[in-house]
């Protein structure tokens, strides 16, 4: 998976949910959107990448909405 | 033996309230007011002879053939013009009506040369028949006097158009022809030149058809009562033997058909009277253009490879299935189970669909299933079900005739969609207003007797704008019917698009930057949608294929919500859906993510329903989509792949980066009619199966399903359904169908929107509009009537958010791709038709402005590049388009229009932004590097099949 192309994925999906007032409910909007649409080897992937420290080129609502994903999976 | 006809009643079916009851020939019947006495005798079987009358067009009155008698009226009026009246006391055969009616035959007779035996129409021929039916026995006048067909048949016949012929010679000048082009095609090509004895029916300014106005959809050659206008095929082959009713296969209007069939030929396609999507009427697709099932391209014989440098080997079906089990088992136990996957056709059956879906999470035991619906619609399924509740259009087509506010958007209905577009302008001719929003002057904006109100011509890319645009007009100017939102909607969700929406940076002034259109203007459109009645909105894959495609869908459904705009005829969100089966292959669960009916893998309940029916449990994870599919391939996860009847080297994006990943897996198995793009890089071939020889059914946009019924034998001797059922056996999972009633009836019991279809209620009702279950076992036309199908409505935000493809000094053009009539989609299928008289290679729009700058003339070669490549076609100066957009059709494969598209995509979906891609034009004197590999990509490829690829082994 090129993985500038995941930032980039996540990054629109960020966009799209980024002007909702409601802080949670954007930041559900993009976790529970890579979380029903991205296949684990995408997700795994962004995961991996968002955990790998330094500039990870994610706006900062991706980064949060990717903790959530990143918990469900934990839980799961 | 020519076919019985259907009975026509001569005049159209007319709705009222109100009922007449009059008596003809003293029986009593009533009818609906405003009904021809024709029709009422009709009605009750009293057939009045008729020449110039025929019940797909209004009423002309120029044969005097129908006259009547009617109680306490002077004279004899002609039946098909005089309207019913209550207690009408009508007489259809008396001594004197027969003295009259042989006199007028007489006089048609005297004219028309008497070659009946040799005739192409003979035993199918409405002035054959009258002269029967009046009793005509002998033609005082003689046959010297001053006729027509002497002279004309001098004059030589017009068989410039492939498909008919016009021989004036024939002609009795009853009008039909130009009343069907004007009524039902609405292209008003015909008119009758001339007056008197030399009145005669001429194309445009008598010119040729090929060189008129005409679209050849084939209204007249139907309305015609003589051999006069007639298909080449009866010509040639003469009148058929049996018809079966099937549906064609282009594009996603679901015309239905009576294929009539000589033998296993079919001698020619004529439009189904009672289809509930065409009424009668087609498109020179649909009507014309299926010779491409018996292409000598074709292949019939399976074939295998072992790497897509080898010569192909024709093999037996089972060696060819076993081969492909055999490798898909290989890859899976070496690099994993999700290593492999499948792609659905959206030209194929439904049951096909279903049944590829099945394979992969059945048999191949993952979710990597998808469909070129990613493609195109697959915003609409994603913006649709957040937001109404169900991934489909609201309406049927019908219902376009209650609008009085028509928003077509990013769509080209007369192009893409004929038939309906046809509809759509017999209601714009009835006075209904029109918006359109389309970067081009689709045809739409100006033809005969229509002219849209508003034509919102924006910049590619700025749907969002527009729409949320629009949006702010409707709350801020106080337009939003509230009742309505408050019954239906989530009121939350309303109040917060509602203060979005009112911000200053979204009203038409502050987007007018980005979309280049007149604050003014977009106000105007906005009030007119908001207040003009019932107004609906049409849209197409401008609206779709854009990185913010689903977010214009949503807001297509917002603005329809505000409005009250949803629920009842007239109205409503209606996409016009590609190909014939995209709306099928979807509801079919062949996304990766959902199974049959829209239900999300991870919905254990409906796991558990599938495990149960299946025996195998659905993986609850998404599986990857087609542009995921290549990520993984060229990351070395995802390499083997089973590809029915699509061609995704030329329909999807970047083609280069498409090449590579297909290069990078190990077993490709296309399975389709022709060697295909996808093909040359396959090492499995699976001969396909053209719908005209298999049992299935399709469902168009407006969630209708038809039956596909078998015309003639498979050429290669199984239908893709058993293809499919092979394979799954061959890996392990038996599918073990005889008929895809069977599959049909898997469908009904899993899903609920399905659980009343079945192919004998199918019979029954001759299509079915999905949902049918027992809350409507008469399927269900018009959707979200009392509520949606989520409960309430749902509002989002719908931010814009600019395409990154944005122009720049290198790049300063944007392209934009679309369609035309008489080629279909990556055109495998018409370009193997004469279709290609009309367009036989794609060319590339530009402004003149934009042309003179880079000195390009009408006809010059130029090159087209962007950052994902380059191609070069010829230019075409056309003020259609505005400065600084151009734009292509992608029919043939080598005019490389994926080529230039990029990877980027719709947020939510990954469907590709075809519409939008940065480039710059130039001019050149020799095709691409691209074009030139793929020159000999190809002629080195087509060395590699087998000598007679047509001969069994
Ligand atoms: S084929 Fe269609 S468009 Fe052409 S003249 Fe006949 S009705 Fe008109
Ligand atoms: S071409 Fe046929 S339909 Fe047209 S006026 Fe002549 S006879 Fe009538
Ligand atoms: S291509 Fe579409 S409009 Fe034309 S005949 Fe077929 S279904 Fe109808
Ligand atoms: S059918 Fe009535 S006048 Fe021709």
């Amino acid at each position: 998976m090129d993985i500038q192309n995941l930032v980039k994925m996540a990054n629109q999906i960020g966009q799209f949910f980024q002007s909702y007032p409601n802080h949670e409910e954007a930041v559900d909007g993009v976790a529970g959107h890579i979380q029903r649409f991205w296949e684990p080897r995408m997700r795994n992937a962004i995961l991996a990448h968002a955990q790998s420290g330094g500039e990870t080129g994610l706006l900062p609502l991706v980064v949060e909405a990717l903790q959530r994903v990143h918990g469900t999976q934990q839980a799961a | 033996m020519s076919l019985p006809r259907n009975t026509d009643y001569g005049t159209p079916a007319r709705e009222s309230e109100k009922e007449v009851t009059l008596s003809i020939d003293g029986i009593e019947v009533t009818v609906p007011a405003g009904t021809s006495v024709m029709r009422a005798a009709q009605e009750c079987d009293a057939s009045i002879p008729k020449l110039c009358a025929t019940d797909s067009l209004e009423p002309f009155g120029s044969c005097r053939l129908c006259l009547v008698e009617i109680e306490g009226r002077r004279g004899y009026p002609a039946s098909c013009t005089t309207l019913v009246e209550p207690g009408m006391q009508v007489r259809t055969q008396t001594p004197k009506l027969a003295e009259i009616r042989r006199g007028v035959m007489e006089l048609y007779i005297s004219d028309h040369p008497l070659d009946c035996l040799t005739c192409s129409a003979n035993g199918n021929c409405e002035l054959q028949d009258m002269t029967g039916v009046v009793g005509l026995r002998e033609v005082r006048y003689g046959m010297k006097g001053k006729n027509h067909f002497d002279l004309l048949s001098a004059l030589s016949k017009d068989e410039s158009n492939p498909y008919f012929t016009y021989d004036p010679s024939k002609c009795i000048v009853c009008n039909r022809c130009v009343r069907a082009c004007e009524e039902t095609q609405g292209t008003f090509a015909l008119t009758i030149s001339g007056r008197g004895f030399d009145s005669r029916v001429s194309p445009g300014e008598s010119q040729p058809f090929m060189e008129s106005e005409c679209v050849s959809c084939g209204a007249c050659v139907q309305a015609c009562p003589t051999a006069t206008l007639m298909e080449k095929g009866v010509i040639e082959h003469g009148q058929a033997e049996k018809k079966v009713t099937t549906t064609c296969a282009y594009c996603g209007v679901g015309c239905s058909f009576d294929a009539e069939v000589k033998g296993t030929t079919v001698v020619r396609m004529v439009p189904n009277k009672d289809g509930g999507a065409n009424h009668g009427h087609s498109c020179v697709k649909g009507r014309f253009a299926f010779g491409y099932a018996t292409h000598p391209d074709r292949i019939t014989t399976p074939m295998i490879r072992k790497s897509i440098e080898d010569a192909w080997q024709p093999v037996s079906w089972d060696e060819a299935i076993g081969y492909a089990a055999s490798e898909f088992k290989r890859i899976q136990a070496k690099y994993g189970r999700d290593s492999i996957g499948g792609i659905v056709s959206s030209r194929c059956t439904n049951e096909e669909g279903y049944l590829v879906q099945k394979l992969v999470r059945a048999a191949f035991g993952n979710n990597n299933v998808d469909t070129c619906a990613r493609v195109c619609h697959s915003p609409t399924g994603y913006g649709l079900k957040q937001t109404l509740g169900e991934s489909a259009g609201t309406q049927t087509f019908d219902s376009v005739m209650k609008s009085d506010v028509i928003m077509v958007m990013g769509a080209n209905p007369t192009d893409g969609h004929p038939v309906f577009g046809s509809q759509m302008k017999r209601r714009l001719r009835q006075g209904a207003k029109l918006i359109v929003v389309d970067p081009r002057a689709i045809d739409l904006v100006r033809s005969p007797h229509i002219q849209a109100t508003h034509h919102l011509k924006l910049k590619p890319g700025s749907n969002v704008a527009i729409i949320t645009a629009m949006a702010h007009v409707v709350v801020t100017e106080g337009l939003v019917q509230e009742d309505f939102v408050r019954e239906r909607c989530e009121w939350v969700s309303f109040e917060q698009w509602r203060d979005f929406v009112s911000k200053p940076e979204n009203s038409p002034e502050a987007m007018e930057i980005h979309t280049g259109v007149p604050a003014a203007e977009v106000r105007a459109a906005a009030r007119l949608f908001a207040t003009g009645g019932n107004a609906a909105i049409y849209y197409g894959l401008g609206v779709t294929e854009h990185s913010q495609g689903s977010t214009t869908v949503i807001g297509i459904a917002n603005l329809a919500m505000a409005t009250g705009n949803i629920g009842r005829e007239g109205v409503g969100v209606n996409p016009l859906r590609g190909q014939n089966n995209v709306q099928g292959s979807c509801d079919m669960g062949s996304f990766p993510h959902e199974l049959p009916g829209y239900r999300h893998v991870s919905d254990s309940a409906t796991r558990a329903l599938f495990k149960d029916a299946w025996g195998v449990e659905p993986q609850p994870e998404p599986g990857l989509r087609i542009p995921n599919m290549f990520e993984a391939a060229m990351e070395g996860s995802f390499m083997g792949l089973y590809c029915e009847g699509e061609d995704i080297v030329q329909s999807d994006p970047n083609t280069q980066h498409v090449e590579a990943a297909l290069r990078a897996m190990e077993c490709v198995v296309v399975q389709d009619l022709f060697l295909n793009e996808t093909a040359k890089f396959a090492h499995v071939f699976l001969p396909g199966s053209s719908f005209l020889e298999k049992d299935g059914t399709f469902t168009n946009a407006e969630r209708r399903i038809s039956r596909v019924r078998k015309a003639m034998p498979p050429l290669a001797g199984k239908a893709d359904w058993e293809v499919t059922c092979m394979l799954s056996n061959a890996l392990g999972y038996p599918m073990d169908y005889t008929h895809p009633s069977e599959i049909m009836d898997e469908i009904a019991r899993l899903t609920p929107t399905f659980h009343g279809v079945s192919y004998q209620h199918l019979d029954e009702l001759g299509s079915i509009q999905w949902p049918c279950n027992e809350q409507a076992p008469e399927g269900t036309p018009i959707m979200h009537i009392d509520e949606f199908v989520r409960g309430k409505g749902r509002f989002m935000l719908t931010e814009y958010v600019p395409t990154e493809e944005r122009t720049s000094s290198r790049f300063p053009l944007i392209l934009t791709t679309g369609r035309i009539l008489s080629q279909y989609n990556v055109g495998a299928q018409t370009r193997r038709t004469p279709n290609s008289m009309w367009h036989d290679e794609d060319r590339l729009e530009i402004h003149p402005t934009d042309a003179e700058l880079r000195g390009i003339n009408e006809g010059d070669w130029v090159g087209i590049s962007s950052r994902a490549g380059e191609t070069v076609l010829r230019a075409v100066v056309s003020e259609r388009m505005q400065p600084g957009v151009v734009y292509t059709t992608f029919h043939f494969p080598e005019s490389g229009a994926n080529v230039i598209t990029t990877d980027n995509s719709d947020w939510a979906t990954n469907c590709p932004e075809y519409k939008v891609t940065a480039v710059q034009v130039t001019r050149v004197t020799q095709p691409s590097e691209w074009q030139q590999r793929y020159r000999d990509f190809t002629k080195q490829q087509l060395d590699l099949l087998p000598k007679s690829p047509r001969e069994k082994v």
